[in-house]
């Protein structure tokens, strides 16, 4: 797969750490359809603070559409969704409150086009929680710091490299100071050396305890950083466990094919 | 095997040097635009030839045999022998009506001050340099339709006397009703669009239906019902003013194009965008203002301008409901007796033809402007 190794990537596990007893997300009994597709079958997850998920799976399985119902993106027809305690339901209070606290990167980094770095990053802040403008670019200065490209921040995402959008996209949704970041392939859309610059922010950002959920194919990354492996099949949940367990001792036939077609 | 012949070693990097004369400067040019291979010659052979053969008599007629106003012989008679080309001096003589209609000539101080105002609110919101934006557009939107209105209508507090709707006319009624139309007409036709793509499907099927309404009709029986069947309808003795009947026809009939155009923009934005907003928690109104509606717009300029130009076109079909628009009033002037010869009706049409031309030729030029200037360099 990708030519980013497990011992490209240094991460300090020791920084890392799962709360025994807050729940950052719980999903129980989930079913979502499209129209009679029956896209996520009876998804039981049980999220801690701290946790970070690496969630894989062939494509079609159904890892996206599991982590784009966790913001709402999707909706779910059965079971229920209730992330850092609000359920998710139609109302769309709700539905606004998770997503301020959920901050979400996706595979094309759908950056605004048409506003600067700058200007994508202090966006929401300004007008979902309502900061001031001097502090909300403070703040935003300070994530592009943190995903070291401050220097972009007058310049627009079409003059960025892909690795430089998508760790713009990461400043972008750490600006609205959330508790639990999902990841959609952030990676996918990269060409093999800038994969590592966003594997590098996203390592950083375990490191200071963000509860993270990602769909990836990088398993460099999941063994080094992950907590727990889920692996999917056809919406199903086909088996989780710790990652040195679950590269070295695979227990379902599908994840021993799976494993054996993305490891070389 | 060490004897490979293809192997090699640069031990010198080379200096730039200057590119051959013959593709550079009006040589290079023209061997590259005017004489690359056969067919473009001949092309631009005969692009000359037919430069040539139209270019003088339109310039003979338009300059060399008009009769101007400063011309030697510069009276009617000039104009009706044989040779003459333009009647320029009979658009000078009826420049004020082509401008002001029928309005009374000792009241076009009000008609000029609406000008002015109109420009003077109108050039800093289009000059994207120039600040006080909010403060400008409270002058074009708010303060000049209010002001226009009760200085060209007179009467009542204003102590200036009465010019009542039927009196206003020639490039000042086809001003009036294109910038009503166009401001009107956007607002309306995004909202119109966003309508259309919405998931409650009473506000989708009504927007829908005004859409397809407007649309399957020709702006000619708009005002033809505007102006006399909705008289009809309403109770008897309310009379709206034709003016206003025939403004809201063209500002609905153009939204409903306008609407079309929007939802364009709208459709050609990836998905990502829309699901970007939702993700950082804006609302729907909010993922609209800030960031679905400033690309789709963007996106959609080239579309919006055609329907301003269509729209400044189409407002000389108001002549038909007895509006005296800058057509109509040319029109009016060309089977005039006193100024009765061979080229007075082609003189008066290529003089509205020319105004016409300036207005839709600015808007045109400002779109490209306006283009190149919010391009951000992307391409998703």
């Amino acid at each position: 797969m990708s030519e980013v190794e497990a011992s490209d990537i240094k991460a300090d596990r020791s920084k890392m750490h799962v709360s025994d007893t807050d729940v950052a997300i719980e999903i129980n009994s989930m079913n979502k359809w499209y129209g009679d597709f029956h896209v996520l079958k009876d998804i039981n997850l049980k999220v801690m603070k701290g946790e970070r998920i690496v969630i894989a799976g062939p494509s079609g399985s159904g890892k996206s559409t599991l982590i784009r119902c966790i913001n709402r993106l999707e909706e779910h027809q059965q079971g229920e969704i209730i992330v850092d305690g609000i359920e998710l339901t139609n109302d769309l209070k709700r539905i606004d409150e998770v997503r301020r606290e959920v901050g979400m990167v996706f595979q094309h980094f759908n950056l605004f086009p048409h506003l600067t770095i700058m200007e994508n990053c202090t966006l929401a802040p300004m007008w979902v929680r309502g900061i001031p403008k001097a502090e909300a670019e403070a703040t935003a200065m300070e994530y592009l710091e943190k995903v070291k490209i401050p220097e972009q921040a007058d310049k627009f995402p079409g003059q960025l490299s892909g690795g430089q959008q998508q760790r713009v996209a990461i400043a972008r949704s750490l600006c609205m100071n959330p508790n639990i970041m999902l990841f959609d392939e952030p990676t996918s859309a990269l060409d093999p050396e800038m994969i590592k610059e966003v594997l590098e922010v996203m390592v950083n950002l375990a490191e200071t305890g963000m509860t993270m959920l990602c769909v990836t194919h990088e398993m460099g990354f999941a063994r080094q950083v992950a907590n727990r492996v889920i692996f999917m099949d056809q919406g199903q949940i086909i088996e989780q466990n710790d990652p040195d367990n679950f590269f070295d001792n695979p227990q379902h036939e599908r994840t021993k094919l799976f494993l054996s077609q993305i490891l070389h | 095997m060490t004897d490979t012949s293809f192997a090699y070693v640069r031990d010198e990097m080379l200096d730039e040097q200057p590119a051959p004369a013959t593709s550079t400067g009006v040589i290079g040019w023209m061997k590259a635009n005017l004489f690359s291979d056969i067919p473009n010659t001949i092309m631009t052979i005969v692009g000359v030839v037919f430069l040539y053969w139209f270019i003088p008599p339109i310039f003979n007629f338009l300059v060399t045999h008009a009769v101007f106003p400063w011309s030697v012989e510069n009276t009617i008679d000039a104009c009706r022998t044989e040779e003459a080309g333009a009647c320029w001096i009979y658009v000078v003589d009826r420049f004020n009506f082509f401008i002001y209609g029928f309005y009374p000539a000792e009241e076009y101080w009000r008609v000029n001050i609406c000008f002015l105002l109109g420009a003077v609110t109108l050039v800093p919101l289009l000059w994207p340099d120039l600040p006080y934006k909010g403060l400008s557009a409270i002058g074009f939107f708010v303060v000049l339709p209010v002001a226009t209105f009760f200085l060209l209508n007179g009467g009542g507090f204003t102590g200036l006397a009465e010019v009542p709707t039927e009196k206003w006319g020639g490039l000042t009624i086809t001003l009036i009703i294109a910038t009503v139309g166009i401001v009107a007409s956007l607002p309306i036709g995004i909202v119109l669009a966003l309508g259309r793509r919405s998931h409650m499907p009473f506000v989708k099927y009504v927007c829908i239906a005004f859409i397809e309404l407007w649309r399957a009709v020709p702006l000619i029986t708009v005002l033809f019902m505007a102006s006399i069947m909705l008289p009809l309808f309403l109770p008897e003795g309310t009379s709206i003013d034709k003016l206003l009947r025939a403004l809201v026809g063209v500002s609905l009939f153009s939204a409903a194009y306008m609407a079309e155009v929007v939802r364009g923009g709208l459709q050609a934005l990836p998905k990502g965008q829309y699901e970007a907003a939702d993700a950082l928690g804006l609302n729907y109104f909010k993922s609209m203002y800030l960031i679905i509606l400033p690309q789709a717009l963007k996106h959609s300029i080239p579309g919006i301008v055609n329907n301003f130009i269509s729209l400044f076109k189409d407002t000389s079909l108001v002549s038909i409901v007895g509006l005296f628009d800058l057509l109509n009033t040319v029109q009016a002037t060309t089977a005039q007796v006193e100024w009765k010869s061979p080229h007075q009706a082609t003189t008066g049409y290529l003089f509205a033809a020319a105004m016409f031309w300036i207005f839709c030729f600015g808007m045109s030029r400002y779109s490209m402007y306006m283009e190149r200037r919010l391009d951000t360099g992307h391409k998703e």
